[in-house]
């Protein structure tokens, strides 16, 4: 028996691609699936194989990346989220026409609720619009046993093939047996065929036509046909589910003691549904309940809408995460079961989610809000759309609009004959993945505006992955370090300072005098330098500051409203603010922040009062 | 030894938020029924939410398919904060019993049993600032304690054990204050 470890679904499907001879795995980070690339490292290491593992720039070129690997021939996989499929979307259209030589798995993970993502999008979806078979595994289990099958339905039909795990398989934990490696076929055999890689809309035609034959093809193969769960029981009626829709309906059908009157079928690859399939439930069903997130994308293909029940016959919700609550109300709906079942419990309320003590943004935002007031401050896609809670977040929209966003609002304002300050801010990960064209573009327009580029050195909401500037990339393994500084001057910006955060006074005059470069002459950059306190890769980490409230604390709270900060607390009964010691980071910057001065940089000798 | 019995089957809610740990005890938890020979699915919360905001998990313990638990669903909870618990309380089955981070013990209800021991105070004094989740999990699982648990402090040591460096040790020294004051809790309930 091979030997059981805990994972969550990313590292089962990091494992999957490293037994099975990946040998080029390539990713953007992005919850839910930012685990998966840094588990490739973990496991290549310890089984010793050579494989190429890069954080890319952008999911884009991290697809282009891998896609080429397996055009020579290699195993490879590209892993992002849902919305990183979006910014992919261009070479995985005509990857899907041009098709593939070693096995290539592009990696969407969709995440329903929304719990970390601008949209609920089923990147099923995307397949059918590129054309591509899609795997949608209901566990890390079987997530990890979907490598193995999407590897060879690739090669067997020279296809990229979507896995799509969501939220609830990404970062559920199973136990999962680690199974034997097989190192990859390291053969790079680049055949030359210009018709083929380089095909020109005359041989794209025929691409297409062979794709939807492959189609068809695909949806008569057997290892990837639905599963019935519970074979010989007869009835009417029948429940069809996928993904982690399925494993929450397999719970509860056995828990309703239905499993013995109900025929109830997985689906694994949802797009193409398999033919004989279809024909199967058509023929003998009179009604067929589809449980599946988050579109309905079976449901379309069975396309009787007389027998079907689901999402587009309204009967399940076609927003939100299919919470095993609502699932087993449907179950007993449909199944014509009595008495009442609980229903999803919304945990609004609670607490907000918010920067962390010491957080070098929240010293950025203050400032932003103290250098301009009244000013437009578009954000962008990271840890730093916190700053929402600060007032210092109007908008944020996918990533790297912060900066066209700017651009919009001046043109807009300009058009108008209004002036307004605009700051935008944007992530230094998040500037090289999506801001470098539009600060291009605001130079080539003189679009007037400050961007703050939050540059803490790290990708920090998904984990701390480096960036292209740090010089280290996947598992700490030497790059070459992009400036990030000589980058911006290179777009043609006439300001572009730097400053830390942390020295809030010297950092508020810095965005001063860089309104003022905005408002007579053009873009200008402020790059606000400051490390995550959460990176351990850090190694010159920033002095502590312990500092303590005085009792010249009126309760104003003004430090609590507009700093925001978690270790900062009202207490009702001293009717004073405290700090919490067990959470303050000691950065010290609060200490700018009272209107009274009543926070004040104590020594170590004080002690800590 | 605890008095409560040892079970195979159940669903564990472990509440807190972001920075607390909740995900390290949920993996320990799963480390340990994997080491007993059980099967584990667990959920977790990552992204945004981390970020001081509610981190809520789901364990379940012995031949599950889905990760989540259900409302009403739950045997136990571990509320490493106080407003956790009346946050998710709706989890905890009939019956379900819950620990609790929390300098008074808050009210039982609905057929729940609250137990609950000041963390927070026990972590500031001891130095122990990050252990408040292992703290609370030494309670849960002390001497005398009479609700059934999947598994016992002697197997949760076990796999802090395999641990190195100052954080095993700081851990271990939590589980160790929790299960004390666990202990003495229990005798004091009787």
């Amino acid at each position: 028996m091979s030997e059981k470890t805990l994972m969550i679904g990313n590292e089962a499907i990091a494992r999957g691609l490293v037994e099975n001879g990946c040998a080029v795995a390539t990713s953007y980070p992005g919850t839910p699936a930012s685990e998966i690339l840094s588990s490739v490292v973990s496991w290549q290491r310890r089984a010793g194989i050579p494989m190429h593992i890069e954080w890319g720039i952008n999911e884009k070129v991290s697809l282009e990346i891998a896609y080429t690997a397996s055009i020579c021939g290699l195993r490879s996989a590209v892993a992002m989220k849902q919305v990183g499929l979006n910014v992919a979307s261009d070479p995985f259209m005509s990857a899907a026409y041009q098709g593939v030589k070693g096995g290539f798995l592009v990696i969407s993970a969709d995440d329903p609720g929304p719990h970390s993502s601008q949209t609920e999008q089923d990147s099923r979806m995307t397949a059918m619009l590129a054309k591509v078979p899609v795997l949608d595994p209901d566990s890390p289990r079987q997530a990890k046993e979907m490598v193995a099958l999407g590897f060879e339905l690739s090669e067997r039909f020279e296809v990229p093939v979507l896995l799509r795990p969501t939220t609830r398989v990404c970062h559920a934990g199973q136990d999962v047996s680690l199974d034997e490696v097989s190192p990859g076929n390291l053969g790079v055999d680049f055949s030359k065929d210009p018709s083929r890689w380089a095909s020109t809309p005359k041989f794209r035609l025929g691409q297409h036509r062979r794709l939807v034959e492959k189609l068809e093809e695909i949806a008569d193969y057997a290892p990837t046909a639905p599963r019935r769960v519970n074979p010989g029981v007869a009835a009417r009626r029948a429940v069809v589910a996928s993904g982690v829709a399925a494993a929450h309906s397999r719970e509860i059908l056995e828990e309703a003691g239905l499993l013995d009157s109900l025929p109830f079928y997985q689906v694994l690859q949802p797009f193409p549904l398999h033919r004989s399939f279809r024909d199967h439930l058509l023929a003998d069903y009179d009604q067929i309940l589809i449980l599946e997130e988050t579109s309905g994308v079976i449901e379309m293909q069975l396309a009787d809408r007389n027998r079907t029940l689901g999402k587009l016959t309204g009967f399940v919700p076609e927003a939100g995460e299919l919470l095993p609550e609502t699932v087993e109300r449907l179950i007993r709906e449909f199944a014509g079961l009595a008495g009442e079942t609980p229903s999803p419990v919304e945990t609004s309320g609670g607490r907000r989610p918010t920067l962390c003590p010491g957080c070098p943004h929240r010293a950025s935002f203050y400032a932003i809000r103290k250098a301009a007031p009244r000013g437009i401050y578009p954000s962008d896609i990271g840890c730093y759309t916190l700053g929402l809670n600060l007032g210092a977040v109007d908008t944020v929209l996918c990533m790297g609009a912060a900066v066209s966003q700017a651009a919009g609002f001046y043109q807009a304002h300009k058009l108008a004959g209004k002036e307004t300050d605009i700051i935008a801010t944007i992530g230094d990960s998040t500037f090289f993945h999506a801001g470098i064209p539009p600060l291009i573009d605001a130079v080539a327009q003189n679009a007037r505006f400050v961007l703050v580029i939050l540059d803490n050195s790290t990708t920090a909401m998904t984990g701390n992955q480096p960036t292209p500037a740090l010089g280290v990339g996947a598992g700490d393994t030497p790059t070459t370090a992009v400036d990030l500084a000589a980058l911006v001057t290179a777009c043609g910006v006439g300001f572009r300072r730097t400053g830390d955060p942390a020295d809030l006074p010297a950092f508020i005059d810095l965005l001063r005098e860089a309104l003022a470069f905005s408002r007579s002459t053009g873009p200008a950059v402020v790059i606000a330098r400051h490390p995550c306190l959460l990176d351990r890769r850090q190694k010159n980490p920033p002095p502590r500051q312990k500092v303590t409230v005085t009792a010249e604390c009126n309760g104003c709270r003004a430090c609590v409203t507009t700093f925001e900060c978690p270790a900062l607390a009202y207490d009702g009964e001293t009717g004073r603010v405290s700090i919490d010691r067990l959470i303050c980071a000691d950065c010290g910057v609060c200490v700018h922040v009272c209107p009274r001065n009543a926070i004040s940089e104590i020594t170590e000798e004080e002690g800590t009062p | 030894m605890r008095s409560g019995e040892l079970v195979e089957r159940q669903q564990v809610i472990i509440s807190g938020v972001g920075g607390q740990g909740v995900l390290f005890v949920t993996r320990l938890l799963a480390e340990v029924a994997i080491r007993s020979g059980l099967e584990v699915m667990s959920s977790e919360t990552h992204g945004m939410a981390q970020r001081g905001g509610i981190v809520v998990s789901h364990l379940k313990v012995g031949g599950f398919a889905g990760p989540l638990v259900r409302a009403g669903r739950a045997d136990v909870m571990l509320a490493l904060k106080e407003e956790n618990l009346s946050l998710h309380r709706h989890f905890l089955r009939d019956g379900g019993w819950a620990a609790v981070n929390a300098p008074s013990p808050p009210a039982n209800g609905n057929g729940i049993c609250v137990h609950a021991l000041d963390a927070d105070r026990l972590a500031k004094e001891s130095g122990l600032l990050r252990g408040v989740n292992l703290i609370v999990l030494g309670f849960l699982l002390a001497e005398g304690s009479p609700f059934p648990f999947f598994c016992g402090p002697g197997q949760v040591r076990s796999v802090l054990e395999s641990g190195t460096g100052k954080t095993a040790a700081d851990s271990l020294r939590a589980l160790e204050l929790g299960l004390i004051h666990g202990k003495q809790h229990n005798e004091e309930i009787g």
